[in-house]
């Protein structure tokens, strides 16, 4: 450096550094230019035709920027390109690139900017005389010094273009759930068709179970009619001819019969009312349920339904219930769903077996178990076993084994789900191929 | 004459007893019963020689009519008891199965009693 003393040498930087921080909004001091910038200052900026002749634009200038750049986090970072002083010493050039690092919550942005200063030492002090900044970039408004605005709009295209991506998504999200609802409904129709499927299973079954109390309602109501003809009879005779003995007799077999008619009527009309339960959309309540008689009731129908539809199938019921077993608070219909589709199973896979093998004589067991606070039932059969490679996919829905047609495929996988999600219980299976199946339920009772 | 009647419903005895009532008091009829066709072989074992019909439902649980009736037709052939078999599914398939097993007779529930009986009193003379 020529004839520069180390003071204005250090005012020359304190000069530059002041009026960098000024001028970038980093010190708001803007009455402090007046010491540093010459009033006739003439400078460049970055915005387009942006010229400034005067300190008071100047600091018009700084104020605006100022209102733009705030509540942003803005860095700057300068690199020196130029330090230049004349022969004098009394002026002095300084060119700077700078880098403004814009953080926006989180979101890092870059501009570069050019920046050059002529600064005139007078009267003992440093001003400003000339200032150029530009950017490298293209600008393309007239008052946006550091890009701001424009970096601004380009926030707020980003901003829409999230806004419209969102409207997007949320549109897809609506049609997605809209799909979702739809596979509901369509999933609930399918339930409802295995059900109504079940029920068709069940028919013949009914019409058998039916058909049994209506034909002695029918025989003991014909045959106390002709026990009140003879009580006419008698009574028409003389008091002393009368046969007393047959009389009360008489009297007592109608009082029987009558007993009777009541019992075959009210199990006609548990079975009609059990159809009913099974064929109804929604699901009933939990109920303390016996289940011996309920798994009993769903045997003989899933049974008898076989047998209607194939006369030649025959098999062997073991039924092994746990006396006093405690009641289960169950949902009785659908649980009893479950057994049918158990029942139904166990026949189908003796009754393969027996036309593998004419002599194989088909059994079908029914156990209850009462172990601590759980209720054990085994539906166990001697049919065709399920094969190892199948044993994981037995419980999904729709997997079938059975001829199209002949099974929804959604049997086991809603008894799966009646038993563990619908009472927390479990499905246990067991089965040797070619020798049998054994399905375990376990439901815990209510402490 | 002595008739068996085999039904897993047990309320069938009281209707037969009231049924045939008459023919019973007056020692025409004599009836047993066996609620399956397995008890009806272990009384066979025992009353073969004293039972002259039996009168058996097909759609039982275990041993099945169709089944009883092949192993009395396998078991006691001198002199063979009168069989008649009972259903509620009185379909042709029924029939001729029952018959090609040995059947004298094939019945369809609900039973009528006045035809039972007629059947009965044909036998009889």
């Amino acid at each position: 450096m020529i004839n520069m003393t180390n003071q204005k040498s250090k005012l020359l930087e304190e000069t530059f550094n002041s009026f960098f921080d000024i001028s970038t909004n980093v010190s708001k001091d803007i009455e402090l230019l007046d010491q540093i910038v010459a009033d006739n200052v003439m400078g460049y900026g970055t915005a387009i035709d942006e010229k400034i002749v005067s300190l008071v634009d100047f600091k018009e200038m700084i104020k605006r920027q100022g209102v733009q750049s705030q509540g942003f986090d803005i860095d700057w970072k300068r690199t020196p390109i130029l330090r230049r002083l004349s022969l004098d010493g009394n002026v002095a050039i300084r060119s700077d690139d700078i880098t403004l690092v814009i953080n926006t919550q989180g979101e890092i942005m870059k501009k570069l900017l050019r920046f050059s200063l002529i600064l005139e030492f007078q009267n003992a002090a440093w001003k400003v005389i000339h200032w150029h900044s530009s950017k490298p970039e293209e600008v393309s408004t007239a008052t946006d010094t550091f890009g701001i605005e424009e970096w601004r709009e380009k926030t707020l295209l980003l901003e829409k273009m999230v806004a419209d991506r969102t409207a997007e998504l949320n549109k897809q999200k609506e049609e997605l759930e809209h799909v979702l609802e739809d596979l509901r409904t369509t999933q609930n129709q399918l339930i409802q068709s295995e059900k109504m499927a079940s029920l068709g299973e069940l028919t013949a079954g009914i019409a058998h179970e039916i058909q049994n109390p209506l034909n002695f309602i029918n025989n003991f109501s014909d045959v106390s009619r002709e026990l009140i003809e003879e009580i006419e009879a008698q009574t028409a005779k003389k008091q002393e001819e009368r046969d007393e003995e047959l009389l009360s007799e008489i009297l007592s077999d109608i009082k029987q019969n009558l007993e009777k008619i009541n019992h075959h009527g009210k199990r006609a009309d548990a079975i009609v009312k059990g159809m009913l339960q099974h064929s109804r959309t929604h699901s009933g309540k939990k109920e303390p349920t016996n289940i011996n008689i309920l798994a009993d009731e769903y045997l003989r129908l899933a049974y008898h339904g076989l047998r209607a539809k194939d006369k030649s199938f025959n098999a062997a019921l073991i039924v092994d219930f746990e006396e006093n077993l405690p009641h289960a608070n169950v949902i009785p219909q659908d649980i009893g769903r479950v057994f049918l589709n158990l029942f139904t199973n166990a026949f189908y896979a003796t009754n393969q077996k027996q036309r593998e093998n004419h002599a194989h004589k088909p059994i079908i067991w029914l156990i209850t178990r009462h172990i601590g606070d759980t209720i054990e039932i085994t539906v166990k059969d001697n049919g065709i076993g399920i094969p190892n490679n199948i044993k994981d996919k037995i419980l999904q829905p729709f997997f079938t084994t059975k001829p199209t047609g002949e099974g929804t495929g959604l049997g086991l996988s809603l008894s799966y789900d009646i038993i563990v999600k619908g009472h927390g219980g479990n499905i246990a299976i067991d089965s040797v191929p070619g020798e049998f199946s054994a399905f375990t339920i376990r439901l815990l009772l209510d402490k | 004459m002595k008739i068996l009647v085999v039904d897993d419903e047990a309320d069938v005895k009281s209707l037969f007893l009231q049924r045939f009532r008459k023919e019973i008091k007056n020692g025409e009829i004599d009836f047993d019963f066996a609620l399956s066709g397995e008890e009806a072989l272990n009384y066979l074992n025992d009353h073969y020689s004293e039972v002259v019909l039996i009168l058996s439902d097909i759609n039982m649980p275990g041993m099945s009519g169709i089944e009883l009736l092949s192993k009395i037709r396998q078991a006691y052939s001198v002199p063979p008891p009168m069989v008649m078999m009972v259903t509620a599914y009185g379909d042709e398939e029924n029939r001729s199965q029952a018959i090609s097993n040995g059947a004298n007779d094939f019945l369809t529930k609900p039973l009528d009693f006045a035809l039972l009986k007629d059947k009965l009193k044909h036998l009889y003379f």
